[in-house]
């Protein structure tokens, strides 16, 4: 059983609001513990999952591939297509192999920091596993959750090869991003989403509850505290990121950074025209991405229920807001509204709500929106221009950036009184303030995540790259650069008009 | 017997070829090109990046004419490609030594 959000101590609270008749639950009316009836998938929420699995991997290809296929010169559009195809597919076996088990087992002493290898080769998972989910007794298939997860694995590297796109080698891109998801996604991800037994959670908090004497109460209190230090530490921690502000974003974008600036600046960037060569490609694929997201904000509810109807609708206002921000800022401060600025701004407003996505109201959500898109100009233009380095498709100034502002504005509009569905649930073990928002201990859980994000991948990357170099080198030779990595690389045009 | 070679603003195409047409002048060969004069090409922003896009795309048209034609030809292309403003392009005359039509086998004034 694994689980995704983290604040377990909030699900113990929820429990024992359950057991104290507070809230309704469907186990509040049992005097006795049932015999366990095996709770089974509802087909409702199944068939979310399986929808929403390929609304992510539509996302990746083709609409990743598309969104910055369009951005690059036709002589490196074939490479940046092939490049994001062949990271989905190969992190598809890698996940398959071992990627799942790291992320989503128990790892013994290791359990705060990594998974174990119990389920590699996806070992013990067959039709009937089960998944748990956000609400008590709620279960989805295994498989489902295994295959959501998978994509997830699969579009954050390759978000990654647009930061230093038209100059990296296939080979450098596929052994880079194969080290990558090793050492960095699938222990961010696991610090993030690994909560070993939520309705194990449940039922240790309502013992405790229910326990009458001290020695009871002591025991209940033991076990209540061993499932909920069976987590990764960010969960633990209390870090609210409910589609992967941080997992995702903050991450491969600060990877995108440290590649910008190791691999080093395009042949002629600023002195020759690099202009895009279809921002209609680009248009498409942004529209791709915003569908895809859907699946990404809302099927990480994990049920198809009320929040994900809440996460789909801040994905809709979020990204509506963000996208006309970005096109009022270039009219006012450049003169001229682009297509380029409104899909950015698109996909900065869809950034920022992933990690806010389940947890803020919409009109949060959509102040979230309008106040990303100012701020991700500001640093892929200012910014960029400024500190001189070549990101060529604004990994860092839209990913890393609207992450990291939508990371910390989830620890705002979390806030009940601001429209978001509040910490009843979830709060900050560390805390033990047990259904109430703070806002500076949540702020203070929220900045461990992103800082942690930021360290972890922005560091582990350096190195990454700097091995990859060693082993079979980064860049190509400047001729291969000049001549465009689809033929160099490919050995094929992506047009032959 | 004269090429006519133009290079003119690529929406003026239609036009150039009405003219040419209403003088009787049939048959023109077209390529898209890219140039600039004293026109000197202007600034497109993507995003943060700020590109000074010098070559732009004119049209050059290529017609062979008898010599006797060859005022009117020049007439004809100059009035329909003009605008008036900067970058309207030029005209260039050049000689042709001889000229064959392929399918007949015609030579030289018969075959234009």
């Amino acid at each position: 059983m694994t689980f995704k959000r983290p604040s377990l101590a909030g699900w113990a609270a929820l429990a024992t609001l359950c057991a104290a008749g507070f809230v309704d639950s469907a186990f509040a009316q049992t005097a006795a513990p049932p015999a366990a009836a095996a709770v089974v998938p509802n087909k409702g929420d199944t068939a979310w999952m399986l929808i929403s699995s390929a609304l992510v991997l539509m996302m990746s290809i083709p609409g990743l591939a598309l969104f910055y296929g369009g951005l690059v010169r036709t002589k490196n559009m074939a490479s940046v297509l092939t490049q994001v195809f062949a990271i989905v597919s190969m992190v598809g076996v890698v996940w398959t192999v071992y990627g799942y088990s790291l992320t989503f087992t128990d790892g013994g002493s290791m359990t705060p920091w990594i998974g174990g290898l119990a389920k590699t080769f996806m070992r013990g998972i067959n039709a009937n596993s089960t998944a748990a989910t956000f609400s008590n007794g709620v279960v989805i298939p295994e498989l489902t959750y295994f295959v959501f997860q998978m994509t997830f694995a699969m579009i954050t590297p390759a978000l990654i090869v647009g930061a230093f796109a038209e100059r990296i080698k296939f080979s450098a891109v596929m052994l880079f991003v194969l080290l990558w998801v090793t050492f960095i996604y699938f222990p961010i991800a696991h610090w993030v989403w690994y909560v070993a037994a939520p309705d194990d959670v449940a039922a240790a908090a309502r013992a405790l509850a229910a326990a009458t004497d001290a020695a009871a109460k002591t025991a209940a209190q033991a076990k209540l505290d061993e499932v909920t230090g069976a987590v990764g530490w960010l969960a633990g921690a209390g870090a609210l990121d409910f589609a992967g502000g941080t997992v995702v974003h903050i991450n491969a974008g600060i990877a995108g950074l440290a590649g910008a600036l190791i691999i080093g600046k395009r042949i002629g960037y600023r002195k020759e025209l690099m202009a895009p060569h279809s921002l209609a490609m680009t248009m498409i694929g942004a529209s791709l991405l915003w569908v895809g997201w859907f699946g990404f904000n809302a099927g990480s509810n994990l049920e198809a229920n009320g929040t994900a109807a809440l996460a789909f609708v801040n994905t809709m206002v979020a990204t509506a807001a963000a996208a006309l921000s970005w096109l009022l800022c270039e009219w006012i401060f450049k003169g001229k509204p682009s297509l380029l600025g409104i899909c950015s701004g698109a996909v900065a407003g869809l950034v920022a709500v992933t990690p806010a996505s389940g947890f803020a109201g919409p009109i949060g959500a959509m102040i979230l929106g309008f106040v990303v898109s100012p701020v991700c100009v500001f640093f892929v233009s200012t910014v960029k221009n400024a500190l001189g380095y070549d990101d060529a498709l604004d990994v860092f100034g839209v990913h890393c950036i609207g992450g990291i502002i939508g990371a910390l504005g989830t620890g705002i509009l979390v806030n009940p009184e601001l429209g978001g569905v509040g910490i009843t649930d979830y709060t900050n073990i560390s805390g033990n303030n047990a259904g109430t928002y703070d806002l500076v201990t949540q702020m203070i859980a929220q900045g461990k995540a992103v800082g942690a994000t930021l360290l972890w991948s922005g560091f582990g990357s350096a190195i990454l790259y700097k091995l990859v170099d060693i082993v079979v080198g980064l860049r190509p030779s400047v001729e291969k650069e000049r001549e465009g990595l689809d033929i160099t690389d490919h050995g094929e045009r992506a047009y032959n008009m | 017997m004269k090429i006519v070679m133009a290079i003119i603003k690529p929406f003026k195409l239609e036009e150039v070829r009405d003219a040419l047409t209403a003088i009787g002048v049939h048959g023109l060969t077209v390529t898209e090109v890219r140039g600039y004069g004293r026109q000197k090409g202007h600034t497109e922003i993507y995003r943060g990046s700020e590109y000074a896009v010098t070559f732009l795309p004119k049209i050059k048209i290529e017609v062979a004419v008898a010599s006797d034609q060859l005022a009117q030809t020049i007439g004809a292309i100059a009035s329909a490609a003009k605008t008036g403003q900067i970058g309207d392009g030029k005209i260039f005359v050049i000689n042709i030594d001889h000229a064959v039509r392929i399918r007949t086998g015609e030579v030289d004034a018969a075959a234009l």
